[in-house]
């Protein structure tokens, strides 16, 4: 496992964000061991694994959403452009706005379209009206949703289909300008039709040069968007390494367990 | 390292000063904090202070006016103007307590079949019809006021009970009956809870062995919905203690120990709110009244201690 | 369990042969069935007879005033202590008065505790502090909370039987409902809601205030509307707080005046506690038709609060999914 990270660390040439030996403690039980990844700017990283493997914790360690369940523990260090973000003194507000998230079930908020991607920028100190549409309008776009909601801003989001509103819920993560996107099985509750516009939109934003981290259930999907994939089983980083090399050639007899349908 | 440190290094080595940050929305979070902080305490304060000051007064009847316990709780002449035999004041407090706990006792008895029953209908046989007709109509009757509760009493119940059982027609039975719809809301609201929570799996287990729906009712349901029941029974007896102006209504208001539940008599409640309008804060007759007000501050306290205390045991055994 | 293992257990107790079970365990299964039918009709019979009685109630009441209820006079002119023929004008606008104000400051107060508890400190030693607070709160027998507000308010801070009083008694009455409303509606959001505006980086307060309480709105307004029923029944807190006189309102009096409507430091008695009053004293001559009439004014203000408190919210929630 050192030995995978040392390699990927020294091949990444751009990090904008790695973890060292991140642990997570929900009541004193260990729910990840320690994991050490990095993820490059404009890529897209797939975490994949049985259900409880403990991607999705380790998902929501990199933008400290942990920190808002009572009892959970992280340890180690999760370091966002050099600096480690898993100390106490860190603005989890000014953090979150950099590392954006998209939930696994579409929750926009109970307004309307135009507002559930301006509310934050608004509270985010954005405030002319010029500027908003603009930034609006953008995100909209690079979510591929413009199209199709144009003419219909002020209806409430809960007018579109599931599939619309969570590129809704992924325009509004957008709108903010985030250099890290954390996905958690965004498509789990969609169909292959909404599934594949979502792959789409994810596709375009990291070549936009975002860095995207997206956890799945989902092999196909992993092999489609993805372009380094890292495995996790029973609270361990497993394996990690170029998504052809993670299906083609996995190295971990567990892995090729799971990619063999024995478990999972 | 600490953040800061962490902030220093990046400044230095990284060329995007701006990369590093704090939200200028920090403020925001710390005014929202204090505000809500704030009503919260507030609410703790006035708490305390009225159980402070309401057993500050209350106690003066002790310290200050010196009378001995054993006839403030002991005594059955209530007549704080004069003093009895021994030069102590007439202060006792038996005959308002019996009574506060005889009409709490009796519309407990009379309410809880029809709570339980009407409770266990909503639950286990018509559910729809629970939660779409019952459950409404049920917070209706919590509506209802209590002098509007006495009003039906005089109207109804003291001529019904005068016509049974001659007499005034007022006392504690009428007062139970009056309490009993009182409180029927209360214990079928939180009995209906308590049944709702049992998990269906027990149901189907008594169901599986060919059980039929009441005796799965009698044997599975109830006793592990009892703790829920008990509290329930509490809450409702916690209502009943501590209602005035409806008993007062229809209870008769004579400081004498009950005779029977067709003659009037009074509660703590029931003094009260008769006399506390009538004597000169400071003096014996407004004190012995505080310490009435004092032991009804602490019987509701006891309740919630018991419930408490059910709550507690219920989770044991969960365990 | 499979109907396999039914059939087992079945006949470990009585029957020895599944085709043909013995006459023993068929009386015993008809005897559950009788058993089964008899009870399911007794509880459908308390059932009715709550409902029956209920209604009765309400019937009762509102026959019995009906026809004062649409007297003109007797909504608006003043009350007359020692001769028939006296109205509740005053009562109907101090009780009206009196909700607002209740609502006024219990509202806001009951909205920051519920945040507090709901959204700060969800845990911990505070938090099991105030809710104890407020669970001692909601089970004090209203007389002792507006007992301690004739000590506090009237006698101690010299406000007087005042319409002030009055109100902060009932808000102490109105907080522990209002907190457990809020507190449920805050709680019933889903929480991928709260976790969606904390994941762009918006405070606590932001997420709570644009998000969370938006969404419980319809929750929280038929929670407060039915506790507006509840302060404008309420007497025992009332009498030794806002008094038990109304003194003839005048709208062209100047604010300090006792008869200034909106003078909140002027004694004021509401619709619940003139009927109360009226009864404990008893000189009215025309008393049964007054207090019924006042009566059924209540109960009619109440219903209509129900029903709003339904109605708003429904449509509250109507509007936010917009459908």
């Amino acid at each position: 496992m050192t030995d995978t990270t040392k390699l990927t660390s020294s091949t990444v040439q751009n990090p904008v964000l790695h973890t060292h030996d991140v642990t997570v403690d929900y009541s004193g039980k260990r729910a990840l061991n320690e994991t050490s990844l990095s993820f490059e700017s404009g890529t897209v990283t797939a975490l994949i694994g049985p259900s409880g493997c403990g991607k999705s914790t380790f998902l929501r360690c990199i933008n400290l959403m942990n920190r808002e369940i009572p009892g959970c523990v992280v340890g180690g260090k999760i370091v966002y452009h050099d600096i480690n973000v898993n100390t106490k003194g860190i603005d989890t507000l000014w953090l979150r706005k950099r590392v954006g998230m998209v939930f696994q079930q579409p929750n926009p908020f109970r307004k309307s379209i135009y507002e559930n991607v301006a509310f934050a920028l608004k509270s985010h100190g954005m405030t002319k009206k010029e500027e908003l549409d603009e930034r609006v309008e953008k995100s909209l776009r690079a979510a591929a949703l413009w199209d199709e909601v144009k003419d219909k801003l002020r209806d409430s989001a809960y007018a579109l289909s599931g599939g619309q509103q969570q590129r809704l819920c992924i325009a509004r993560t957008l709108a903010l300008q985030p250099d890290v996107v954390l996905m958690d099985e965004p498509c789990s509750a969609l169909d292959p039709i909404a599934t594949f516009a979502i792959e789409e939109t994810i596709s375009s934003i990291a070549r936009n040069g975002i860095c995207v981290v997206i956890v799945t259930h989902n092999m196909e999907q992993a092999t489609r968007v993805s372009n380094k994939t890292a495995f996790f089983y029973l609270g361990h980083m497993v394996e990690f390494g170029d998504t052809a090399q993670i299906f083609g050639a996995p190295k971990d007899q567990r892995l090729n367990d799971y990619l063999n349908g024995r478990f999972g | 390292m600490t953040a800061i440190g962490e902030k220093t290094v990046s400044n230095k080595s990284e060329s995007t000063a701006e990369v590093v940050g704090v939200s200028p929305k920090r403020g925001i979070e710390r005014r929202g904090q204090i505000i809500t902080g704030l009503c919260v305490t507030l609410v703790v304060v006035l708490v305390v202070t009225l159980i402070f000051m309401v057993c500050s007064r209350g106690l003066a009847t002790f310290t200050k006016d010196g009378i001995p316990l054993g006839s403030f709780f002991g005594g059955t002449t209530w007549n704080p103007h004069q003093n009895g035999a021994d030069g102590v004041p007439l202060v006792g407090a038996l005959p308002m307590i019996v009574g506060s706990f005889s009409v709490t006792l009796l519309s407990c008895l009379i309410a809880l079949p029809f709570a339980l029953g009407a409770s266990i209908f909503v639950v286990e046989i018509a559910p729809g019809f629970g939660s779409k007709i019952f459950r409404p109509l049920t917070e209706v009757l919590v509506g209802i006021p209590s002098v509007v509760f006495g009003l039906v009493g005089l109207g109804i119940i003291v001529p019904w009970m005068r016509g049974l059982v001659g007499g005034t027609g007022y006392g504690i039975l009428s007062a139970s009956i009056v309490l009993a719809f009182m409180i029927l809301p209360t214990i079928t609201s939180l009995s209906t809870d308590a049944l709702a929570a049992v998990p269906n799996s027990y149901r189907d287990g008594s169901y599986g062995l060919g059980c039929t729906r009441w005796q799965t009712i009698v044997g599975v349901v109830l006793p592990s919905a009892l703790p829920g029941i008990l509290t329930a029974i509490i809450m409702g007896m916690s209502r009943a203690f501590g209602e005035a102006l409806a008993v007062q209504m229809v209870i008769g208001n004579a400081a004498q120990m009950p005779q029977g539940l067709f003659t009037p008599a009074s509660t703590l409640t029931s003094v009260l709110t008769m006399g506390m309008g009538n004597e000169a804060m400071g003096t014996l007759p407004n004190d012995v009244l505080w310490a009435l007000a004092m032991v009804l501050l602490i019987m509701s306290l006891v309740f919630i201690l018991i419930v408490h205390l059910i709550g507690r045991k219920g989770a044991a055994k969960n365990d | 369990m499979t109907s396999a293992q039914e059939t087992a257990v079945a006949g470990e107790k009585n029957a020895p042969n599944q085709s043909m079970p013995n006459a023993d365990y068929t009386a015993t299964a008809h005897k559950a069935r009788v058993q089964d039918k008899v009870a399911t009709g007794i509880l459908a019979a308390i059932v009715g007879v709550i409902i029956v009685a209920l209604v009765a109630i309400i019937v009762y009441i509102l026959a019995s005033g009906a026809s004062k209820l649409v007297d003109v006079h007797f909504l608006t002119a003043k009350p007359e202590q020692f001769k028939a023929g006296g109205g509740i004008g005053p009562e109907l606008f101090n009780s009206f008065y009196l909700l607002v104000l209740t609502l006024l400051i219990s509202v806001p107060i009951s909205l920051g505790a519920a945040i507090f508890l709901t959204q700060y400190a969800p845990q911990g030693r505070i938090t099991n502090i105030a809710k104890t607070a407020i669970e001692t709160l909601s089970s004090l027998p209203s007389i002792v909370v507006g007992l301690f507000g004739m000590l506090t308010f009237v006698l101690t801070l010299h406000w007087g039987f005042s319409i002030l009083s009055g109100a902060l008694a009932l808000t102490m009455f109105n907080i522990p409902i209002l907190v457990r409303v809020i507190q449920q509606a805050l709680e019933a959001v889903p929480r991928d809601q709260r976790d969606a505006a904390l994941a762009l980086g918006l405070t606590r307060w932001e997420a709570t205030m644009h998000v969370l309480v938006p969404a419980a709105m319809p929750a929280i307004v038929t929670g407060v509307v039915l506790s507006a029923g509840r302060v404008f029944g309420e007497a025992a807190a009332l009498i030794y707080t806002a008094g038990q006189s109304a003194p003839v309102l005048s709208w062209s009096a100047p604010i300090w005046s006792l008869s200034n409507p909106l003078n909140v430091f002027r004694p004021a008695e509401t619709l619940a506690v003139h009927i109360w009053k009226i009864n404990s004293e008893g000189v009215v001559p025309d008393l049964s038709a007054v207090s019924a009439g006042t009566a059924a004014v209540l109960m009619v203000c109440i219903l209509a609060f129900d029903i709003i408190a339904r109605v708003a919210g429904r449509a509250l929630e109507r509007k936010l999914t917009a459908e």
